[in-house]
């Protein structure tokens, strides 16, 4: 068992190609080797250190978000909050401040787990990540990054860098919503993202939905501006998943509820995006959760 | 292998030579004899390990030790001024928010850290600053009403 702590991300893809495992928070890998799911990887690199990858950049046409950036810089950032609310709602249901305080954005797409929260959000709003090695890095749309339940198209020897998101238009809207049973220290019984963008005249012209916890990872839903004027997303949320039951819920149930669940983010999407404000997390506002 | 390093608790800087797998909680109290930081689920979930990293509340059960070292660690035994109890911990006794105290430990130390950033906490701002913290005894109340008292306490300059 080897440990080494490092500073640069040359450091820490160098320590990649000699076969060791990255570690930021811990929050999924410490957690799941104490509980006997896996061995802790027997040589480990932390990569919270790494200042690099703990800033995000706002360029002309998209933010680079750090890979260690934090959940609870997500939730507060202004240009987050403002320009990627669904993010922000997703960073803030994660866990407990204990765990948003070390759970970074990268650890929580690269563990792969289909409840992931912020999964959903940057599916809806079209971002890629960054996967570097010794002498070379890839973007990949985030879609093609899951391959199923923990696993990733990534090789060992990369480490996911950023995420990429595209600036969104002037009149739209983002909004994550999960079901949960209680108000901290939970998953996701079933999630949904939604992105919205409407028209001058105040019509929806664009819609994206994604949907957590109800397939074997993160899934992107076909969906029409027409849908939502008829009223049917949550017919389509629910034909389109494909959930299992297990501790948290039954496969019937997830299937009801997420479509419940991905209208309301609809409506809280379109809501944001006609200005009105609805503090993070939505989940608040629309009463989710026991008090 | 064993790893050796420094771990700096409360401002004291220890020598630790430990297993680069053993976790924080585990090596404060077995190794550095610091017990007032508890286990109790040992899975991120109870909050009865908490203690401050660089001043943010962390699951040190969930956390390895060795990855503490460079940081500011405080645990429970660092909140206290010599003979002097913090008013965290006197108005969590005054309020009856103490019963089996198996909690507390960490609950101190989440409150810690809330009002540092946040002085003077609304009741949803304590409830969420608490949020990662199980109680299966009090159900609660009184930790809120010592917490909201605590805050209320006038700060002494040092």
């Amino acid at each position: 068992m080897s440990f080494v702590i490092a500073t640069s991300v040359e450091e820490a893809l160098a320590a990649l190609a000699n076969g060791a495992s990255p570690i930021a928070g811990g929050t999924d890998l410490v957690v799941g080797a104490r509980h006997g799911k896996f061995e802790l990887p027997p040589e480990l690199v932390a990569i919270d250190r790494i200042e690099a990858l703990a800033t995000i950049e706002i360029g002309a046409d998209s933010m680079r978000i750090g890979s260690g950036v934090t959940h609870a810089t997500l939730m507060a950032d202004p240009a987050i909050v403002g320009s990627y609310t669904a993010v922000a709602d997703a960073a803030a249901l994660v866990g407990s401040p204990a765990t948003r305080n070390v759970g970074t954005i990268g650890g929580n797409i690269m563990n792969a787990s289909p409840a992931m929260d912020t999964g959903a959000p940057l599916v809806v709003l079209g971002a890629s990540v960054e996967l570097a090695r010794v002498g070379s890095s890839r973007v990949v749309p985030i879609g093609d990054l899951w391959s199923g339940p923990g696993q990733t198209t990534a090789s060992a020897d990369e480490l996911c860098t950023a995420v990429l998101v595209p600036s969104r238009p002037a009149a739209s809207g983002t909004a994550y919503v999960r079901l949960e049973y209680r108000r901290a220290m939970e998953i996701a019984v079933v999630g949904a993202a939604a992105a919205v963008e409407l028209a001058d005249d105040g019509s929806i012209s664009a819609v994206a939905v994604a949907l957590s916890a109800v397939a074997p990872t993160i899934i992107s839903i076909e969906i029409e501006p027409a849908d939502v004027e008829r009223g049917s997303v949550a017919e389509a949320a629910s034909q389109q998943c494909s959930p299992i039951t297990d501790l948290r819920a039954s496969d019937r149930y997830r299937r009801h509820c997420v479509g419940v669940i991905a209208s309301r983010a609809v409506d809280a999407a379109a809501r944001r995006a006609a200005g009105e404000s609805i503090a993070v997390p939505v989940n608040r506002a629309l009463g989710i959760g026991a008090a | 292998m064993s790893e050796i390093y420094e771990l700096r608790v409360n401002g004291v800087d220890y020598p630790v030579t430990a297993d680069a797998n053993r976790n924080l909680s585990g090596v404060l109290r077995d190794e550095l004899g610091l017990t007032g930081t508890k286990e109790g689920c040992d899975d991120c979930e109870c909050g009865a390990c908490m203690v401050l990293l660089d001043g943010q509340p962390i699951n040190s059960c969930s956390y390895l030790a060795a990855q503490a070292q460079g940081r500011e660690i405080s645990t429970v035994e660092g909140l206290m001024d010599r003979d002097e109890m913090h008013p965290l911990q006197t108005n969590i006794l005054e309020c009856g928010g103490v019963q089996c105290g198996f909690c507390t430990p960490g609950m101190l130390m989440s409150a810690h850290a809330l009002l540092e950033r946040t002085p003077e906490p609304s009741l949803e701002e304590i409830k969420v600053g608490l949020s990662g913290n199980l109680c299966r005894c009090t159900g609660y109340g009184t930790i809120f009403e010592a917490v909201a008292a605590a805050s209320k306490v006038e700060k002494v300059e040092p």
